[in-house]
């Protein structure tokens, strides 16, 4: 597999009246064709800001990027003009957003908005524009293309309207798609549905998949690898399978007791992860999570731990990382 | 047409074409506001006379016919004649087409103008906003007949300087509308759903914020246009408007004010009650757009 996507030491950092906010602090991961990557945090983690860097989306002023590369194909996406940049949006990178009620403008009729990037970025012609559309909304399983073309987006139900999203990401064909919170204004049933959908379409056409969110389920039963961001930084990060089942920092190990288990007595009380995200402007010293870790030392005030292989291909921001999978096997035995 | 209350959703609307949509609108908005339905029908009527005065005036409206000067509304003529024998119908007729002409054509000059200025405005931001809104504060501060009037002056009275200068004075208010608009229209996803499948900033200005920051300046624009039709009076009235011999409400109530009013009041009524009645009538279709416009006056 090659990498299609590279990011390196990105910081992007917000100048806000409270002070510096470092939401993105040097974090690197890659994506590699054909996987599905996912993205977990906690709100205000960084997640959305890494991928909005990436297309370079960010707010400016007061948000900059201060560092980094992201290659794309080899190639520096933060080095390019603004125009270059333009083109690589859509084409080799496309994003779905959060919003699927308010992320389509509501005087312009479905067809419209899914064929103007087919016309305005491939220059295909007003008839095939209409026929690629067509296709588009037949493979995000929307019945009728004919029809809903013609339509307005109040016209759509909200997990329709995320199938139009996907379409309309997907319209130029990108290597990478970026979904940051999918599925998080939808319903159950909906979330499961659009998360099949967006992997199917991934797997035929061969690109990959990122997958930004908050939701432990979604992770676990979609991505092939994960990354696990706390306060800016990637705090852990392997094969899903392994970040479930052997966590190696605190904080996804938190995360994990928090959540409900179904093989477990419901008298239980779930752990929770005590404490407060960390404000960003006024962060504590050494490790981020220190004030809310259980397993806090003395070092871990004085050094921030790098992001460290503990055993194959998983890597973790602990200093006892090592000891942390023999301890969590020992709790669970 | 019977319909059952499950008929009436948009879908099924969508369905039975244009037209149909068209008039159930229209019966809505003459049921929930029968004022401005009634501006709306006399404005067309006036519109319709205006289009058609040179076949429906009885006289030319420059004609003279000193004989028959002064001469009391008659059956002969209307609404009288003016101190050249002109009739005054025909020179109310020719005169509304004027007004309405100046009305329509600086409020349209106004509102496309401004609303391409403001939406660069709110959309850009940054030293491009900052030297547009001074601009503005400073075309807002002057009133607005007296700016008119100073714009006349500078550039000599005819019919499209005083086109000119009545959207040099709305302009400035349109863009403050469509720059509060664009601010908060920028921060909708899906701009930013736009901007990442690779459009340009020109394209979301033109595409996606000035479409959705129509309807206020439409609704404006509407109360607009009564303003300027007045404005377009009160120059020709103090001679700075529409240049003599050609009719218009605002010089036809002047001319007929000067020496003549007791002895022939109808060379300034008529004309003045012409005036009202259009301006009435967009004041009452303007405040019912508004209203059927605002969500949050909606239903009281």
């Amino acid at each position: 597999m090659s990498v299609v996507l590279e990011i390196e030491d990105l910081r992007t950092y917000f100048d806000t009246e409270g002070g510096l906010v470092k939401a993105v602090d040097g974090v690197s991961y890659t994506v590699e064709e054909g996987e599905t990557l996912g993205l977990v945090g906690e709100s205000g983690g960084g997640k959305s800001v890494t991928a909005l860097s990436g297309i370079r989306l960010i707010p400016t002023p007061p948000g900059r990027i201060v560092s980094g590369r992201v290659l794309y194909k080899g190639q520096d996406l933060l080095e390019l003009s603004l125009d270059g940049m333009r083109h690589i949006r859509g084409r080799a990178i496309g994003m779905i957003f959060q919003e699927p009620m308010t992320s389509l403008n509501p005087v312009l009729s479905i067809g419209r908005q899914l064929t103007e990037p087919l016309i305005t970025e491939l220059g295909l012609s007003k008839y095939d524009a209409n026929a690629r559309a067509h296709e588009l909304l037949a493979s995000v399983e929307i019945s009728d293309p004919e029809r809903r073309l013609a339509q307005f987006p109040h016209h759509f139900s909200g997990g329709m309207r995320q199938r139009v999203m996907i379409a309309m990401a997907l319209s130029c064909n990108p290597a990478v798609l970026i979904a940051d919170e999918p599925t998080t204004a939808l319903d159950v049933t909906v979330q499961a549905q659009i998360l099949e959908l967006m992997q199917r379409l991934t797997e035929e056409r061969g690109g990959a998949l990122v997958i930004i969110t908050h939701n432990l389920g979604v992770v676990a039963r979609y991505a092939d690898r994960v990354n696990v961001m706390y306060a800016g930084k990637i705090v852990e990060r392997s094969s899903a399978t392994a970040v479930y089942g052997d966590p190696r920092h605190p904080y996804t190990l938190g995360l994990m007791s928090s959540v409900p288990r179904l093989d477990l007595p419901v008298t239980e009380r779930l752990v929770q992860v005590d404490g407060q995200p960390p404000n960003l402007v006024d962060l504590p010293p050494g490790c981020a999570f220190q004030p809310r870790c259980p397993y806090a030392q003395e070092q871990c005030l004085e050094a921030v731990p790098e992001l460290m292989q503990t055993v194959d291909n998983h890597y973790a921001a602990c200093f006892i990382a090592d000891q942390l999978g023999a301890g969590a096997k020992a709790g669970q035995a | 047409m019977i319909q059952t209350g499950v008929a009436r959703g948009t879908l099924a609307d969508a369905e039975r074409g244009t037209l149909y949509r068209v008039r159930r609108r229209v019966t809505f908005f003459a049921r929930h506001y029968p004022l401005g339905f009634a501006g709306g029908v006399l404005l067309m009527m006036m519109i319709t006379v205006a289009i058609l005065a040179p076949l429906i005036a009885p006289y030319d409206p420059l004609g003279q016919d000193i004989p028959n000067k002064l001469a009391a509304p008659s059956s002969q003529f209307w609404f009288g004649a003016d101190n050249f024998g002109r009739d005054v119908l025909s020179r109310v007729l020719y005169g509304a087409r004027i007004s309405l002409y100046v009305g329509f054509a600086s409020v349209g000059l106004a509102t496309v103008v401004g609303m391409l200025i403001g939406v660069a405005s709110g959309y850009l931001g940054g030293v491009v906003d900052l030297v547009i809104q001074r601009v503005v504060d400073m075309l807002l501060g002057f009133p607005g007949l007296i700016l008119a009037m100073v714009m006349v002056v500078a550039i000599g009275a005819s019919l499209n300087n005083v086109v000119f200068a009545i959207a040099v004075v709305f302009a400035p208010r349109v863009v403050r509308l469509a720059r509060s608009s664009a601010l908060s229209i920028k921060e909708e996803p899906y701009v930013l759903a736009a901007l990442s499948i690779g459009a340009s900033h020109i394209r979301i200005m033109l595409r996606h914020i000035l479409p959705n920051a129509l309807a206020p300046v439409f609704v404006l624009a509407t109360g607009y246009l009564g303003t300027a039709i007045v404005v377009e009076a009160s120059l020709s009235y103090l001679g700075l408007g529409v240049p003599p011999p050609h009719a218009s409400c605002g010089n036809m109530i002047f001319a007929g004010s000067r020496g003549t009013l007791e002895a022939a009041p109808w060379l300034s009524v008529f004309p003045g009650l012409a005036l009202a009645f259009v301006v009435f009538s967009f004041s009452f279709l303007g405040d019912a757009l508004r209203d059927a416009f605002d969500p949050r006056l909606r239903g009281t």
